[in-house]
């Protein structure tokens, strides 16, 4: 699939009818809020199933217990707000309270990473590092308004808490298959056979994604083989198809994510190569021991190397080649307006 | 006059609970003489709260005492996970709950599950041995836990959980939480507090062992908590002050009909019926001998404990 020449289409605020339609006939999903019920997509749910619903207020710790008591009911707590606040205050109640027991409780974080102008407050760097780390979790991200949608019945079929990276707002359609648990999606593939030889094999998730998208056209155009996989389960990591196309590389390996290099998808990517004895260089793209600050996401994107051109860069430094790539070839970042209609309540 | 919640007590249930809370706290004595030490000062504060709030309780009886299987695994590793809610009983929709909070109390909550006949006697053998599941202080593995709770405080949102789901469901049941007034330091009971009178969640009856002492001593001194009833009742609760040693006075508070979530504050002597224990006030939290002299003299307390039953 290429992203290139043709812009994809935007969804706005896919999570908010789909939900609705999704929970119709699972009268055991229940959605908790703690004071972020519009911003998190989920005000018109509580409104069509206002008997479903629970405000609890700013008082995360105490959500996580009432959802683990709920999930021990038979219910299935839906527990939508900011990432940061799923797992930065309530750590030890998220482990004791709902990850020890493995409560199907649904951990639906919002603004992943960067993506919010809210600043180092809101920007959930780590989350995916400190969810990969508990057990018993499941970890999800979403890389577009497909699996937005698709990612529901992955998380309610699993038996145990699942954590779910979330996207919200203007949201790109990218894909046209259902989202695969446990599955990587290849967007690009250096040979019809992924144990050919790859010049280099890219794995992105989340909204570096797009990113990617952009520039992996401009590279395979200048003659370089580049298998690229967009990863959307970052817990369990044990997809064969990962495995094989690490396997493929022969002059590097790139991790793209919307996150701090350590603990996230490029760690989950070195602990695979380490363990198979894949022995090419990787690359991790993220935030490098850094905290973020506020501004609009193409600007933090660029501002820590996280767009096309910073994929480009590391490729090049990889294969040693000069691709010669003109901005004009990395398609225009999609930029939504800081404050559209179809932006979700304030923060 | 609304009718009362939870069972009345007969004249006769309150002697035998009293019978069950004296033994409560010989039988917890004689753990710690014959294992160097343990949690005792909480089997003195403690024993006549869990022994009315198992008489009072309306839990299914047990065939017979259950004896405690040894640890498989923990939850989430494929096969059935054991829970020690089992010691409670079969739940059902218009059977009561017992949820402990403080997992310290382990050892007295085992007391009392003997003393109720729900525990083996010999399960006290196992008790912080290897490959047990009578932990000291526990996770849900362990007898009479329905949840992990040895990060104290976290059991009253749980609780508050479990009951509302049981009102969803329609469920006459009452979901009793045990706690300790430490826990009332904790940022996340007066979530949960405040989360129970929001939802209106009258089913949680929470009974607490006021005993105003904490692992680093006298509660006054390492962060106060009073007044906890004024406090309590501030955040939307209803809350009986008694004296924890009345079971009678206790039973009755408990099962005061209030329309809200109830707290009743039992407060209690932490060295009652071992008053050799005063040598250690205010640091009472864990017995650990200092030497041969103090054992003896425990020894000689434990003896006439024995000879005045």
């Amino acid at each position: 699939m290429s992203a290139r020449s043709e812009s994809p289409e935007i969804v706005i605020r896919p999570h908010v009818e789909n939900f609705i339609d999704w929970s119709v006939d699972k009268p055991k999903v229940l959605v908790l809020t703690a004071d972020l019920t519009n911003s998190c997509e989920v005000g018109k749910w509580s409104d069509t199933y206002p008997d479903r619903y629970f405000s609890m207020g700013m008082a995360e710790q105490n959500m996580m217990g009432f959802a683990a008591g709920l999930a021990r009911e038979g219910f299935e707590p839906w527990l939508h707000t900011f990432s940061v606040f799923l797992y930065r205050r309530p750590l030890d109640q998220l482990q004791m309270s709902v990850a020890y027991p493995n409560l199907k409780v649904r951990l639906v974080g919002f603004l992943p990473g960067i993506a919010t102008p809210g600043g180092v407050t809101h920007q959930s760097i780590d989350d995916i590092a400190i969810m990969r780390v508990i057990p018993n979790m499941t970890v999800l991200e979403v890389g577009d308004a497909t699996e937005v949608e698709s990612v529901l019945d992955i998380a309610h079929a699993i038996d145990g808490p699942v954590y779910l990276r979330m996207l919200r707002g203007e949201v790109p359609r990218l894909f046209e298959t259902p989202m695969e648990f446990n599955k990587a999606r290849v967007l690009n593939r250096a040979d019809d056979n992924i144990n050919e030889p790859a010049d280099i094999v890219i794995l992105t998730s989340g909204i570096c994604t797009e990113e990617a998208m952009r520039a992996v056209p401009a590279m395979v155009d200048r003659g370089l083989k580049v298998t690229h996989l967009h990863v959307s389960t970052l817990k369990p990591f044990s997809d064969p198809t990962v495995t094989a196309a690490l396997t493929s590389a022969r002059k590097g390996v790139i991790t793209m994510e919307n996150h701090l290099v350590t603990g996230g998808l490029g760690s989950a990517v070195a602990e695979v190569m380490a363990e198979n004895a894949i022995a090419v260089p990787l690359s991790r793209i993220g935030l490098n021991d850094t905290y973020a600050h506020g501004a609009s996401l193409p600007y933090l994107l660029k501002e820590y190397q996280l767009d096309a051109r910073a994929l480009v860069d590391r490729a090049e430094a990889l294969t040693g080649l000069s691709l010669s790539i003109p901005d004009s070839d990395l398609a225009e970042t999609r930029v939504a307006a800081l404050h559209s209609e179809a932006k979700a309540e304030a923060l | 006059m609304a009718v009362q919640i939870g069972k009345m007590l007969a004249p006769e249930d309150i002697a035998s609970a009293t019978t069950m809370a004296e033994n409560i706290r010989y039988r917890v004595f004689a753990h710690v003489m014959a294992n160097n030490g343990g949690y005792l000062s909480q089997a003195c504060s403690a024993a006549e709260l869990l022994a009315t709030l198992y008489t009072v309780a309306n839990l299914a009886p047990l065939v017979s005492p259950k004896i405690p299987e040894p640890f498989k695994q923990v939850p989430g590793k494929g096969a059935a996970y054991l829970n020690g809610g089992d010691f409670h009983g079969e739940m059902g929709p218009d059977r009561d709950r017992i949820v402990v909070s403080p997992a310290h109390y382990a050892l007295v909550v085992y007391a009392a599950l003997i003393e109720t006949g729900r525990l083996e006697a010999s399960a006290l053998e196992q008790f912080n041995k290897d490959g047990s599941t009578v932990e000291m202080i526990g996770a849900e593995h362990s007898p009479g836990f329905e949840s992990t709770t040895g990060s104290l405080a976290q059991a009253l949102s749980t609780a508050g959980g479990i009951a509302l789901g049981r009102r969803i469901k329609g469920e006459s049941g009452l979901v009793y939480v045990f706690m300790s007034d430490g826990e009332f330091q904790e940022g996340q009971t007066w979530e949960a507090l405040q989360a129970l009178a929001f939802h209106k969640l009258d089913n949680v009856r929470v009974i607490v062992d006021v005993n105003k002492g904490q692992c680093d001593g006298p509660m006054s001194e390492v962060m106060n908590i009073e007044p906890l009833s004024l406090r309590i009742r501030a955040f939307g609760c209803s809350v009986d002050s008694v004296q924890g040693h009345d079971i009678s006075t206790l039973a009755t508070a408990l099962t005061r009909p209030t329309g809200k979530p109830h707290f009743v504050l039992a407060y209690t002597d932490p060295v009652r019926g071992v008053p050799v224990l005063n040598e250690r006030a205010p640091n009472l939290h864990y017995l650990r001998f200092t030497g041969e002299e103090e054992r003896q003299r425990y020894a000689n307390a434990f003896a006439q404990m024995k000879v005045g039953r």
